[in-house]
């Protein structure tokens, strides 16, 4: 080879040789930048709107029966016959179940005897009171006719005071005649009230519905013995299903009875059920830190399960116009809170005050805040005042594709 | 003057090169492992930063609630709430699990928060906090569930309503956030198959099921299911109080154990990840005196390979400086190149590992450094030989 191209082709080397130098530390120091601790922290950015809020509750609960009974004895007995099983529909005064009466039926039978008995006492009392009518007439006019004749001195006095003595006894044995009679009447009295009672009591071993339902549980089997209380069948009315609801107690401001609400049930999570709040208990729940409402359904539900889970939302009054911000953007800093708002391309900590939030992450700003000033929603990493942030569309590729609005 | 590195490098600078771009991918490798020990740490670290807390309020006698565990009551925070200097409180459970979505599952802890609370996440990415008090997850985005997705913790299926970044346990596996009540659910709650067993069990317990007394079993039943159990309470301690000052009446009047942010740190550290730490960091020593010795090797054989043009340089009469210096200059421009494409290679296939790496500035200063020490010191190894050749050679050969 000669010399210029030898000189050319060590030139060739060199500035190829410079050339990848130049590549290796730009692309270095490329990278250092844009990725690593160096790089700035991509941020996306929002603004705040003016608009209402619809804030709403959310909550859990199980379906529950608002009308139900639990049918039992009144008295400690064993279960005759159990008539109705779970799922049967069963009508105001059916027989549902009877207690075993024990001895009752002949108890019935000794007070129906002791009737009877009375009732004869009762005639006897009637005769005996006849007897004692007949007497004392007899003794009346006997005295009556001796004391004509004891006016013309045909007998003497002592002959006319043993006729006086004998009309006396007569009258006291009419009255007591009367008494008796009278009391046989109460006797008789006594022994039907007895009768009735005992019926009463006969009666009570029978388990009737007291309303229109579907009985719920069977608790016990003929045979088995309950004590007074403990419930042999439960029944339901599946008319008066409704949702009882607990919310948190944080977010439970605002629930109040008649408010709109939409349930979900576990069985059937595509549809939603048109609900209104029947009742807000006066009590909450002290360990559970949750409040208890009542929903009930606008329409009767078909197909669902007592103690089936539900998923409610109640909607609150829709808030006065403020102004809006994503929830994602709030930040706390110690007892604080604030936002990341932009200020020529940097963040900085401005403190806000905040009022309701809705269920789909969005924040009403009181204080701190004017309208129209950009700040940041989502960053990447924590951020500090007068970080470099990158402003980018989304974070994460996917976000794009969420209903959150920015 | 003319360099003679420089010519010598021209001569055969394909060679160069690429002996170059191996020796950084070498350092790339020792420079990635130094990252993942930094990360391991800094996963540690993580978790305590993200969780907010100036104070670890857990069971009396452990280290909970991430190297042991660690149960207590969830109305004890309202206690913990009342002691002087207690800006917030918050319960918080932890729980390490796999979490299904459809087929596949991710391995992930699921942390119970009470939202805006100490132990909440701090900054999103996507999506928006959590505002409903049940069924609802926020997700890190290293678990790969997306926004909108249905996930499956247990018995209920949640929401994916938000996703946050650089939220890890421990161990590194990515957060799910979930509602405090769900999570206890999810943690206490046992499954269906022994809640029946139980009721049997307890149904077939004579003291429990008195015939004259209607309603016991139901009561001892229901007494059985409740989960209102907590891993521990995070503590923000407010302005003008030191941490430990509120610590000691919480361990001393609430029998509890509480830890500020130090002792946390030395439990993770120190004893959480402490054998997988020198795991790393012994696999780093050997791999930085491989590579020392590479290196070595390296440029002894390119001074070995050309002994005889070193020989011709003497034969003219170049100085043993000059040849030295020679030496010591490509060496050092190896290291150099070698330091640069290692450095770039380690953050560009850092983001692709699946745990999190990190590269410091201060390691990477410290590696360079290094590099051109163990680069020098090679050198000399080579320079000895260079020295020590007799110019006869050059003829001899």
């Amino acid at each position: 080879m000669d010399r210029p191209v030898k000189l050319s082709s060590s030139l060739k080397r060199r500035l190829l040789l410079g050339g990848l130098t130049v590549l290796l530390f730009g692309l270095f120091f490329f990278v250092m930048l844009r990725s690593g601790p160096l790089a700035p922290i991509k941020v996306t950015v929002g603004q705040a709107k003016e608009g209402s809020l619809a804030p709403e509750l959310f909550g859990i609960g199980t379906v529950e029966a608002r009308r139900n009974w639990m049918i039992g004895p009144t008295v400690a007995g064993r279960v005759l016959s159990v008539k109705v099983d779970v799922g049967d529909v069963v009508v105001a005064g059916q027989l549902l179940a009877e207690m075993d009466p024990v001895d009752l039926d002949q108890r019935m039978a000794s007070l129906d005897a002791a009737i009877e008995r009375a009732k004869s006492a009762q005639s006897a009392t009637a005769a005996q009171q006849a007897d004692a009518v007949a007497r004392r007439e007899l003794a009346a006019s006997n005295m009556r006719r001796n004391l004509d004749l004891a006016d013309k001195n045909f007998i003497s006095s002592g002959a006319l005071e043993s006729f006086a003595q004998a009309k006396a006894s007569a009258d006291a044995a009419l009255d007591s005649a009367r008494a008796n009679a009278a009391g046989s009447v109460q006797d008789l009295n006594r022994a039907k009230a007895d009768r009735a009672a005992l019926a009463q009591q006969r009666a009570n071993v029978r388990l009737v519905a007291p309303s229109g339902g579907v009985v719920s549980a069977r608790d016990a089997e003929p045979g088995s013995t309950v004590v007074a209380g403990q419930s042999v069948l439960r029944v339901i009315d599946p008319a008066s299903l409704w949702v009882k609801l607990r919310v948190d107690q944080g977010r439970s401001g605002g629930l109040a009875q008649g408010l709109k609400a939409r349930i979900v049930l576990r069985s059937q999570p595509q549809i939603t059920h048109a609900a209104t709040v029947a009742r807000v208990e006066l009590l909450g729940d002290s360990v559970t830190e949750e409040r208890i409402a009542q929903l009930s359904f606008d329409k009767a539900a078909r197909g669902i399960s007592i103690g089936e889970m539900a998923e409610a939302t109640i909607q609150l009054p829709s808030t006065d116009k403020s102004l809006i911000i994503p929830a994602a953007s709030i930040q706390r800093q110690g007892a604080s809170t604030g936002v990341w708002r932009m200020e020529l391309g940097k963040p900085v900590f401005a403190l806000v005050k905040v009022g309701t939030a809705s269920l789909d992450g969005q924040i009403q700003v009181l204080d701190g805040l004017k309208l129209g000033d950009e700040i940041v929603v989502y960053s990447q990493k924590p951020l500090s005042t007068g970080a470099r942030v990158q402003v980018v569309d989304s974070i994460v590729k996917s976000a794009g594709s969420s209903g959150v609005a920015q | 003057m003319i360099s003679l590195a420089g010519r010598d490098i021209l001569h055969s600078w394909p060679k160069f090169v690429l002996t170059g771009m191996g020796l950084g991918l070498l350092i790339g490798v020792t420079l990635s492992m130094a990252g993942v020990y930094r990360g391991m740490v800094d996963d540690a670290e993580a978790l305590l930063t993200n969780s907010g807390a100036d104070l670890w309020v857990v069971q009396k006698d452990t280290q909970g609630p991430y190297a042991e565990s660690s149960s207590i009551k969830d109305d004890i925070v309202h206690g913990i709430e009342g002691m002087p200097g207690v800006a917030l409180a918050a319960n918080v459970t932890y729980l390490n699990m796999q979490v299904q979505r459809g087929s596949d599952e991710a391995r992930a802890m699921v942390v119970g928060i009470e939202p805006g609370k100490p132990g909440s996440p701090a900054h999103l990415v996507a999506g928006r906090p959590l505002t409903r008090s049940h069924y609802e997850a926020v997700a890190d985005v290293k678990t790969g569930f997306s926004l909108g997705d249905r996930i499956r913790i247990r018995r209920h299926e949640y929401d994916v309503v938000g996703l946050t970044q650089r939220m890890v346990s421990s161990g590194g596996d990515p957060m799910v956030f979930i509602p405090l009540k769900d999570a206890q659910e999810a943690q206490f709650l046992k499954d269906n198959d022994a809640i029946v067993n139980d009721r049997a069990r307890t149904a077939a317990n004579p003291a429990f099921n008195r015939p004259g007394v209607p309603g016991l079993l139901d009561a001892a039943i229901s007494s059985q299911t409740s989960s209102h159990s907590v891993n521990a309470v995070l503590v923000q301690v407010r302005e003008g109080f030191s941490p430990e000052q509120v610590a000691e009446p919480i361990r001393r009047w609430k029998h509890l154990e509480a830890y500020d942010r130090a002792g946390m740190e030395d439990i993770l550290v120190a004893k959480l990840i402490a054998t997988s730490a020198k795991q790393i960091g012994m696999f780093l020593v050997i791999l930085a005196l491989v590579s020392a010795a590479i290196v070595a090797f390296i440029i002894y054989t390119m001074t070995m390979g050309k002994i005889r043009e070193i020989a011709v340089l003497k034969l003219i009469g170049t100085s043993n400086a000059t040849i030295a210096s020679m030496i010591l200059q490509q060496a050092m421009g190896l290291g150099l190149i070698g330091f640069f494409v290692g450095k770039l290679s380690a953050t560009l296939w850092a983001p692709v590992f699946p745990k999190y790496v990190l590269l410091l500035q201060s390691d990477a200063l410290r590696g360079l450094a290094v590099v051109m020490l163990i680069c020098a010191l090679a050198s000399t190894l080579a320079i000895r030989v260079a020295i020590k050749v007799d110019p006869a050679e050059a003829i001899g050969g």
